[in-house]
């Protein structure tokens, strides 16, 4: 419709005024709900919508991120997959140092020093961790996800995701289960046994039936997960039973005589295709990367220190805010005061448009982070107010299976104020407790505020054209 | 000021935003409640905290996104009840919001938070964006609206040049036009956006640089009976050399195509000559003819009546009400009183001997930025004026617009006309720019100035004589 041939639908942004004015005159109006952006923010808003590049680059990161096919080609160990020189461990989050490391952070070294064996005892473990001599880099510098902890270590099983579109690879290690794991900071004995297990019978079993299967689309199983209720965060019920039935077969063939006690273990775990959701959002979120002059979230992470944002255009350079405490469900005896603030990479899932984004598919969870079906339906509804696309596979069958709203942009963050919905796990904030409960997180402002502001020193200049 | 005996209360209610308008209106209903001494509900701004110590309150720390309440008289909690109904009848207008955190989960899902998002709602029924906020803020719902593939009225002030030109640069590769910023009306297709008369439709299509401008010829027009096919605003910069008339050009090709269109009228201050030139090469490419009306050449009266001439309809006697001073004036002692820029121009051109705002200040338009910053236009909020009327000298003669039509005052005559009457000045003169359409009535408001002792015109031009030529 061009501008002159009839009466127009009118989008208002301010003075209800005038809204009123052509409401008198039965014209329709839809009214934008504006409110002031993220206080400091107007002028860097400006420049950075100026940017000649933006647009045409937002379209192109979040198409690559959308248009990725993440396949589970394997299972291998961290060390044949990572560099990982004696002593270095991957942590989840942005860059840490022992020094600022939270209680499950530091449990989770201690347990992967003593499983590397890199320690006679916890003491000695300790010792050596303040020392410095052993070197702590982020699991997202290594084209990898850890969940909460993140801590990876050599003798670690990793899954294996290759984005069979962009061609690029991303690892996440295998899911131990709840309660006292590693991944919350525990590294008792049941803790390190379990590990002990899984570095013999789990990770070759299903190295082997992974081979055997040849690659297993993760594409696939999270859009029909999403079909099933799971959100793919905080619930991977559906899908951890999708993934148990493409493998059963293979397991069995590859180890008849492990089978029935790796199938046990996942099957008796909700969470254990969570690791593989990451690694997929991970591969998916990479292929995002580096796109100059694109606003796009690359990646959200938090260490249990800091929260930290990466975005598209702005390469490897961390924008962090203090990480929240999670609001939400507690086990047990276990309260708020117990909490670690937030922890862990697995929000790659809400930054590949999965988790707290995709709430409205996981009715079934609303309960345990609190809230009605409506709050989860409005959770993932307001979404689509930060994001720039909705994605071509992941629906939602309750929203009339419109896509889930996928591609976080900094400046919508910080034009609307909304920040972006995280479903997380709580770790307990002494070291060795494990899991405490489950809820809900909101972001620190500041992370998304200081990438705006670094996006506006990077804009390029409209009329340097 | 000191604090006035009664209850007070000052409180902050985060994250509550409304319109600046919007709060005016709240505030001076809770103004009217008996009993009431001071009502300021405002967003927190450094102006507006300011204003509340000013007003002896003691706002706790808040910002420009939270809701300041400031409150005194008798009955403190009555008027915060009655706030409560004010502001949810605002909100329940506006479309849903809810309780929870994320807004209300209707059938719709929550209100649509930016310009990009209400426009995907809307679907292919969007035609035109609207955009009234703070100037600082207008960029990026601007940016949405282009992207979106809709035209843009820029109703706000106190955009940057360099974001016009910007604006309309991308408007220009998307095939959309941009109107404004600082775009007081534009009537499309018969609907009013912004300050708009009720105009019947006919074959003159404005290009209009100047709101007020734009609303005198096509006022007059009207009363010509001559109709309006659609009024183009294009904002007051358009035709600077920064903007080289970007808005102008397109807004004239548009409706040279436009069927209903016969006439073009072009109405804006007197453009760079250079732009001029550029402009000129486009009228004289276009198939409709075209009645240029620069205003400071030839005023806006005149440009009607060729407009009319171009017609080959007759040119009438413009509706005036003249009034006799009410003691002699000292000759030429004009005070300027206007809510629209162009008009006062015009008017200062006139009466003023010279472009007047600088010369001792004698015409000032209330309209202008300076004047705006923090509140709303004088078409809407009077109180500026009230207060000028208030002290204009015995031996002058004061000389003030009066502006009609959607989105201004629905009753100008209520809070101006009493003005009038009580103003200390030997003679008031009143430009009434309106059409019979209009929904305060025309006639029932010139009946109200003339009442309160004003002279009263319908043609700007005309008024600024009377007043210059009274004795």
């Amino acid at each position: 419709m061009t501008l002159l041939s009839g009466p127009p639908h009118v989008v208002t942004a301010g003075v209800d005024l005038l809204r009123e004015a052509l409401e008198a005159q039965a014209v329709p109006t839809t009214p934008v709900d504006w409110r002031p952006p993220l206080p400091g923010t107007a002028g860097a808003l400006a420049r950075v919508l100026a940017d000649p590049r933006r647009r045409a680059a937002n379209e192109r990161a979040v198409d690559r991120l959308t248009s990725s096919r993440p396949l589970l080609v394997g299972v291998r160990r961290a060390s044949e997959l990572l560099h990982l020189p004696q002593p270095m461990f991957l942590h989840a989050g942005p860059p840490l140092d022992w020094e600022r490391a939270s209680g499950p952070m530091r449990g989770a070294l201690v347990g992967a020093m003593l499983l590397e064996g890199y320690a006679i005892d916890e003491e000695d473990a300790r010792a050596r961790l303040e020392s410095g001599v052993v070197r702590l880099e982020p699991c997202h510098h290594h084209r990898t996800v850890g969940p909460m902890a993140g801590v990876v270590s050599p003798s670690m099983w990793m899954f294996e995701v290759r984005d069979d579109v962009h061609g690029g690879v991303a690892y996440c290690s295998l899911n131990e289960g709840l309660g006292r794991v590693l991944r919350y900071g525990a590294y008792g004995p049941e803790v390190l046994d379990r590990l002990g297990w899984m570095d013999h019978v789990l990770g070759p079993v299903l190295s082997a039936a992974v081979e055997l299967a040849g690659p297993i689309d993760l594409r696939a199983l999270a859009a029909q997960a999403l079909q099933m209720g799971d959100e793919l965060h905080n619930r991977n019920r559906a899908a951890t039973s999708l993934l148990l039935r493409e493998l059963a077969p293979y397991v069995v063939n590859a180890a008849p005589g492990h089978a029935a006690e790796v199938l046990r273990f996942v099957g008796g775990n909700d969470h254990f295709f969570l690791n593989a959701a990451m690694a997929a959002a991970k591969v998916s979120a990479d292929a995002a990367r580096d796109v100059p002059g694109s606003s796009l979230v690359v990646a959200m992470a938090r260490n249990g220190t800091d929260f930290g944002v990466q975005v598209s255009g702005l390469g490897e350079r961390w924008f962090t805010g203090p990480a929240g405490v999670p609001d939400g469900l507690y086990l047990g005896a276990y309260g708020p005061a117990d909490a670690n603030p937030d922890i862990g990479d697995s929000t790659i899932t809400e930054t590949a448009g999965l988790g707290g984004f995709a709430m409205a598919a996981a009715p079934a969870i609303v309960r345990f982070v609190g809230g009605e079906v409506a709050d989860a339906v409005a959770a993932t509804r307001s979404m689509y107010e930060i994001t720039l696309a909705e994605h071509p596979a992941y629906q939602i069958p309750a929203l009339g299976f419109r896509g889930t709203p996928v591609g976080i942009d900094v400046t919508l963050v910080a034009r609307t104020g909304l920040l972006p919905v995280v479903n997380t796990g709580i770790a307990g904030r002494v070291a060795g407790t494990g899991q405490v409960g489950a809820g809900l997180v909101s972001p620190p402002v500041e992370a998304f505020t200081s990438a705006l502001l670094a996006l506006a020193e990077s804009a390029l200049d409209p009329f340097d054209q | 000021m000191s604090p006035a005996a009664g209850e007070a209360a000052v409180v902050v209610r985060a994250g509550v935003y409304h319109d600046s308008v919007t709060l005016m209106r709240v505030s001076r209903a809770l103004s009217d409640l008996p009993g009431m001494d001071v009502a300021l509900v405002a967003m927190a701004t450094e102006l507006n905290l300011a204003m509340a110590r000013d007003l002896g309150f003691d706002p706790p720390p808040a910002g420009p996104a939270d809701l300041l309440v400031a409150l005194r008289g008798r009955d403190v909690a009555a008027a915060e009840r009655e706030l409560d109904r004010l502001l949810a009848a605002v909100s329940s207008a506006r479309g849903p919001s809810g309780s929870s955190a994320y807004g209300m989960a209707g059938a719709e899902g929550p209100a649509p938070r930016t310009t990009r998002s209400a426009a995907a709602r809307a679907g292919e029924d969007a035609g035109v964006a609207l955009i009234s906020l703070p100037g600082e803020h207008v960029l990026p719902e601007a940016v949405d609206a282009i992207e979106a593939g809709l035209d843009v009225m820029i109703f706000s002030d106190g955009v940057p040049v360099r974001q016009e030109v910007l604006l309309k640069r991308l408007a220009a590769e998307r095939g959309v036009l941009v109107m404004g910023p600082d775009c007081g009306t534009a009537v499309i297709a018969g609907v009013g956006l912004g300050f708009a008369n009720v105009l019947r439709p006919g074959p003159v299509g404005v290009v209009a640089a100047s709101g007020t401008g734009a609303q005198q010829v096509t006022s007059l027009l009207d009363l010509a009976g001559a109709g309006v096919s659609h009024v183009l605003g294009v904002g007051g910069r358009d035709l600077s050399r920064e903007v080289g008339g970007l808005s102008a050009v397109r807004a004239l090709r548009l409706l040279d195509e436009d069927p209903a269109t016969e006439l073009v009228v072009l109405v804006s201050k007197p453009p760079d000559p250079e732009v001029a030139r550029a402009v000129q090469e486009v009228v004289e490419s276009l198939r409709t003819p075209v009645v240029s009306a620069l205003t400071g050449r030839d005023d806006l009266t005149e440009a009607a009546e060729r407009a009319l001439r171009a017609l080959g309809a007759p040119v009438p006697g413009w509706p005036s009400w003249p009034a006799p001073a009410r003691r002699p004036p000292r000759p030429g002692a004009v005070r300027g009183l206007y809510a629209g820029g162009t008009l006062c121009a015009e008017a200062a051109a006139i009466a003023g001997g010279a472009p007047a705002v600088a010369e001792g200040k004698e015409f000032v338009d209330f309209g202008d930025d300076a004047y705006t910053r923090g509140r709303a236009h004088p078409l809407i909020d009077p109180a500026l004026r009230l207060d000028a009327l208030a002290r204009v000298g015995p031996d002058e003669v004061a000389l003030l617009d009066v502006v009609l039509g959607h989105g201004a005052d629905p009753d100008p005559a209520a809070s101006l006309a009493p003005a009038v009457a009580r103003c200390p000045a030997a003679a008031v003169v009143v430009a009434l720019v309106g059409t019979e359409g209009d929904p305060q009535d025309l006639h029932r408001q010139a009946a109200a100035f003339r009442e309160a002792g004003a002279s009263v015109f319908v043609s700007n031009a005309q008024a600024a004589r009377y007043a210059r030529d009274l004795r």
